[in-house]
């Protein structure tokens, strides 16, 4: 399980940054997203991973980090995942508006030689 | 608790309410948008000052903590406020209100929702000054940088809307690790409050305090970028230029909010309490300190529109700041926090006024007027239809303003610029006398703050000749009565600081004692007690 979470971490954030630094506003956006994923992933894994423990206490049983879960953390990527998503959808207005000025998706407005 | 333990949460609040009341009006009402969002913003100085009185006259220098759920504070969620924070909530108040007041003469009608955005930005600057744990210094940020993506399109165009697409990208960026580092943070210590994390740290294990002092690096990268340090603030000079006037002058304090959590966070979590964590990055914020003035520095010189001067010095202002910062002597704390104010005031000023100069260039004599004229009639019209008489011996007012931003920037004696250079070198000088020489670096910086201000003032010089003693025509810019106001009263806020840098100068020494003393603020926020409640109330 750590394998796959670290893996998969990695995967989105190398391809993130690779997409981050290339020329096109739309790859941009797809970067960015994607780090966003990387990130909110690795704000999971910060809580430890454990399988089938509930994160929330139920009525009249203590709990204890034996039966369950950090519960902070995904409180916080639920946070993350929203300011997130909210950004992106933001970054896409500026994107069209940008293609609208400029007639075409370069990050600088115009072809690079 | 009593009503002025409730002032704590007002800086957050009132814009808040403000902000969200401004919505339903409707966008023609401007005049009206404008007047509640100045009485806010006129509300929230007040409210400023009365936080810095009382944070001046806490009991053993103590932090007034607010919790927000009334829990305690491990696992509560709480407000701190000590005259640190104080201060920068009344600093970035007073500068809202300038560069309101300015924006209500034409520029908040170049787009909609302006007064809102405003507030809105506010309410994110305010909670940042205020917040006492990480993640809510996150939401914060995130609140601030999503009301200034807005700002920064404000008026629109080409040229805004790509300075605004790398300013969003950037800070997306590092928003990202802005989450990795306060994620690594509580992976490492289990907690985000900034007092618990300050307790913490001296007893973490080898491997956590790896892990702590990488999250701190890479949470300290996000705040960088904010602060424009180089090599992180290529994207500060286009974007701050091509926003509208009061929009930049605004911007000028949002450097200093990344400014700000870097000393908080220095001096908090790394100080002398830190154990084997003690002074950590210290060296990075000296040198980086320094590249970004030189930078800057030479970016003022190589540079030829008024804006982009004031970009690159802005770059200089914050540069100076982190490599204070990054020396580690208290005694230079005082003079540190004395050039945040008078620069950022001053900078604010200069954002302002460079649009009212640049009314009369763009009318008159430059070879471009040529071309400028043939479409910028029928706008020049517009103009006076809407503005009222002029305000006579306008270019004599604005030529006053000039020297004193430039004196304000360059550090020249008598204005408030040269009290706060000559604190900052008598703090390092007479902090050192007893142990040790001065070191290199240590002159380095001398060296580098001494030549930036002569570098603004050759810059400066340059501008100003070329606007207001080289313009063939004489053409006086149209200047309403509500735009020179601000940029006045800031010029007199700085007069005001110089008059009274005596009592200044204390107010601060006592601030850098208390972020001295970590342990103040630590127990200040461990200490308070939920309120208990009487029956109903």
């Amino acid at each position: 399980m750590e394998l796959v979470l670290s893996v998969g971490i990695g995967v989105f954030a190398g391809s993130g940054i690779w997409l981050l630094f290339r020329p096109r506003t739309y790859q941009v956006v797809v970067g960015l997203a994607l780090l966003s994923y990387a990130v909110n992933l690795f704000i999971f894994g910060m809580g430890r991973l454990r399988l089938n423990a509930p994160p929330v206490l139920e009525k009249g049983v203590a709990g204890g980090f034996l039966t369950h879960t950090d519960p902070l953390p995904q409180a916080l990527v639920l946070t993350a995942i929203v300011i997130g998503f909210a950004m992106t959808a933001l970054f896409l207005v500026v994107l069209l508006a940008s293609r609208g000025f400029t007639g075409n998706d370069h990050v600088d407005g115009r072809e690079g030689r | 608790m009593n009503w002025v333990g409730h002032l704590i949460i007002l800086p957050i609040l009132l814009p808040f309410v403000t902000a969200a009341a401004l919505i339903p009006l409707d966008e023609r009402r401007r005049s009206l948008k404008g007047a509640l969002s100045f009485g806010a913003t006129l509300l929230l100085l007040l409210t400023g000052g009365a936080l810095m009185i009382a944070s001046a006259h806490a009991q053993d220098n103590a932090s007034l903590v607010y919790q927000l759920g009334n829990w305690a504070a491990p696992y509560g969620i709480v407000l701190v406020v000590d005259r640190l924070s104080a201060m920068m909530i009344t600093l970035s108040t007073l500068m809202a209100l300038c560069a309101q007041m300015f924006s209500m003469a034409r520029w908040h009608k170049a787009g909609p929702h302006f007064h809102t955005l405003f507030q809105f930005m506010l309410v994110g600057i305010n909670g940042a000054f205020l917040t006492g744990d990480l993640f809510n210094l996150f939401v914060f940020f995130e609140i601030m940088l999503a009301a200034s993506y807005g700002l920064m399109l404000h008026g629109s165009g080409p040229v805004r809307v790509k300075a605004g697409l790398h300013y969003i990208a950037i800070n997306l960026a590092a928003s990202s690790l802005f989450l990795i580092g306060v994620s690594l943070i509580y992976g490492s210590t289990g907690t985000l409050n900034m007092a618990d994390l300050a307790l913490r740290i001296p007893d973490l294990s080898a491997e956590n305090r790896m892990l702590l002092e990488a999250g701190a690096a890479v949470l300290g990268i996000a705040f960088l970028v904010k602060a424009g340090m180089w090599p992180l603030g290529f994207w500060l000079p286009q974007a701050y230029s091509a926003a509208t006037p009061p929009v930049a002058a605004m911007f000028a304090i949002l450097t200093k909010v990344g400014v700000y959590i870097l000393l908080r966070l220095s001096l908090l979590l790394f100080g002398s309490g830190a154990g084997p964590s003690t002074g950590f990055g210290q060296g990075i914020l000296l040198y980086g300190g320094l590249l970004t003035v030189l930078f800057g520095t030479i970016g003022v010189m190589a540079s030829q529109a008024m804006g982009r001067l004031a970009s690159y010095y802005v770059l200089i202002s914050s540069g100076s700041l982190m490599a204070a910062i990054g020396l580690g002597i208290t005694g230079v704390i005082p003079g540190t926090l004395f050039y945040l104010i008078s620069s950022t005031l001053g900078i604010c000023a200069f954002f302002l006024l460079i649009e009212l100069v640049e009314r009369a260039r763009d009318a008159g004599a430059d070879v471009l007027a040529v071309t400028m004229e043939a479409y910028g009639d029928g706008d020049d019209e517009e103009v006076a239809k809407e503005v009222g008489a002029a305000v006579p011996g306008t270019m004599a007012v604005l030529g006053a303003c000039f020297v004193a931003c430039t004196m304000l920037m360059a550090g020249l004696p008598p204005l408030s610029g040269f009290v706060a250079k000559f604190a900052i070198l008598h703090g390092l000088f007479s902090g050192l006398a007893e142990n040790s020489a001065v070191t290199g670096a240590q002159w380095i910086f001398v060296a580098l703050l001494i030549v930036s201000g002569l570098a603004a003032l050759i810059a400066l010089n340059r501008v100003g000749i070329r606007t207001f003693w080289n313009s063939i025509e004489g053409t006086v810019p149209r200047v309403r009565l509500i735009e020179i106001t601000p940029v006045l009263a800031l010029l007199a806020a700085c007069g005001f600081l110089t008059l009274q840098s005596g009592p200044a100068l204390r107010y601060l020494q006592d601030t850098a004692t208390a972020l001295s003393q970590p342990q103040i603020y630590i127990g200040s926020v461990r200490d308070a007690v939920p309120v208990v409640s009487h029956g109903g109330s």
